[in-house]
């Protein structure tokens, strides 16, 4: 995956209010970190329909972050989960890996 | 305006809540994480508008829409990028806005919900939207041939082609289940097969892993059973 998150929609949603930005980065972060928690408990316990659940939530947050191709393969992902299929767990968990590193920073 | 929002996406009430703040027409009565909580706001309170979102966990906007009496206007929020079908099922659903929301978006739905207040009650509306939405065009030997969705009981993969079952007639179309799957709302067609799309709608019984409608029986598989179950209306 070449692409990389980026805050480009959050800038183009809070426009020149700083302070709804920062507020907005860090509801980010913090749902994210227990969305991505939800979805790792999801996954040990076999709950795929469940993480099919998690997955589509986590299609905003991959979106917001400017993650277009990876929203695609968020999208099959999570019909993939729905016939227990983990063939793209691989490089979803890696979108997620560098929404966390990304997410850190800010 | 009043409008409540329903959202079990904190991220996505605070980016709402912020373009109804910035959109002079609203005023905002509340923010809810769950619908359950919603319903109980809206027997006691007035509400013209709620931006709901569709894909919740436990209750969903669909089980939402389908148990409310006298429903507001409802601006529907989603993540499926596919989901226009469904937003134009309910007269009383404005719009439907894929997240991320843009500003400009978002406007245009208010606008749309306001001068629709203005003008046209509710109960006189069909809007050309909901008609053509019920409406599938499928090419079969370079014809195209219409299907009104609603009459469809069944559809079952055949290797390239599938096979579509209407109340009427049968047709055989070169495609694939989830193209089609992806043209029906997912309101009333649901995938309980890796074989099988059905109309939950016509469904007769439903005997240990299999479903029948009309005369067919059609099997459920394991992974599809708890979305299906979920979609029933239990006693």
């Amino acid at each position: 995956m070449e692409e990389h998150p980026n805050l480009t929609q959050i800038n183009k949603i809070c426009g020149s209010n700083i302070d709804f930005r920062t507020k907005l980065i860090s509801i980010l972060k913090n749902e994210l970190i227990s969305e991505i928690n939800t979805y790792q408990k999801n996954l040990s316990s076999k709950n795929y329909m469940e993480c099919a659940e998690n997955v589509h939530k986590l299609k905003h947050k991959i979106s917001i972050l400017g993650l277009e191709k990876s929203y695609e393969l968020a999208v099959r992902f999570e019909e993939d989960l729905k016939n227990s299929n983990l063939k793209r767990k691989t490089d979803f968990d890696n979108i997620l890996k560098s929404m966390l590193v990304f997410t850190a920073q800010l | 305006m009043n409008c409540i929002i329903i959202d079990d996406e904190q991220m996505a009430i605070a980016i709402i809540e912020d373009m109804i703040l910035n959109t002079p027409e609203l005023s905002l009565a509340g923010s809810f994480t769950n619908a359950i909580e919603a319903m109980k706001f809206l027997n006691q309170n007035e509400v013209d508008l709620i931006f709901l979102d569709i894909h919740m966990p436990a209750f969903t906007g669909i089980d939402f829409i389908q148990t409310i009496k006298n429903p507001p206007k409802i601006v529907l929020t989603t993540s499926d990028k596919d989901f226009a079908i469904t937003a134009f099922e309910y007269d009383f659903i404005m719009d439907y806005l894929v997240k991320p929301l843009s500003i400009k978006r978002f406007k245009k739905a208010v606008q749309k919900t306001l001068s629709f207040n203005n003008t046209v009650p509710s109960n006189e509306i069909k809007p050309l939207e909901e008609e053509t939405h019920n409406i599938l065009y499928v090419n079969i030997d370079r014809r195209l041939i219409k299907i009104d969705i609603p009459s469809i009981n069944i559809i079952e993969s055949k290797g390239d082609y599938i096979l579509i079952k209407t109340e009427k007639k049968n047709y055989t179309v070169h495609s694939t289940l989830k193209k089609i799957e992806d043209k029906l709302p997912e309101s009333i067609f649901l995938k309980v097969h890796r074989s099988y799309v059905i109309n939950f709608l016509k469904i007769i019984d439903i005997e240990g892993n299999s479903v029948l409608i009309e005369k067919d029986v059609i099997p459920i598989s394991r992974s599809n059973r708890a979305e299906l179950m979920k979609r029933l209306n239990f006693l």
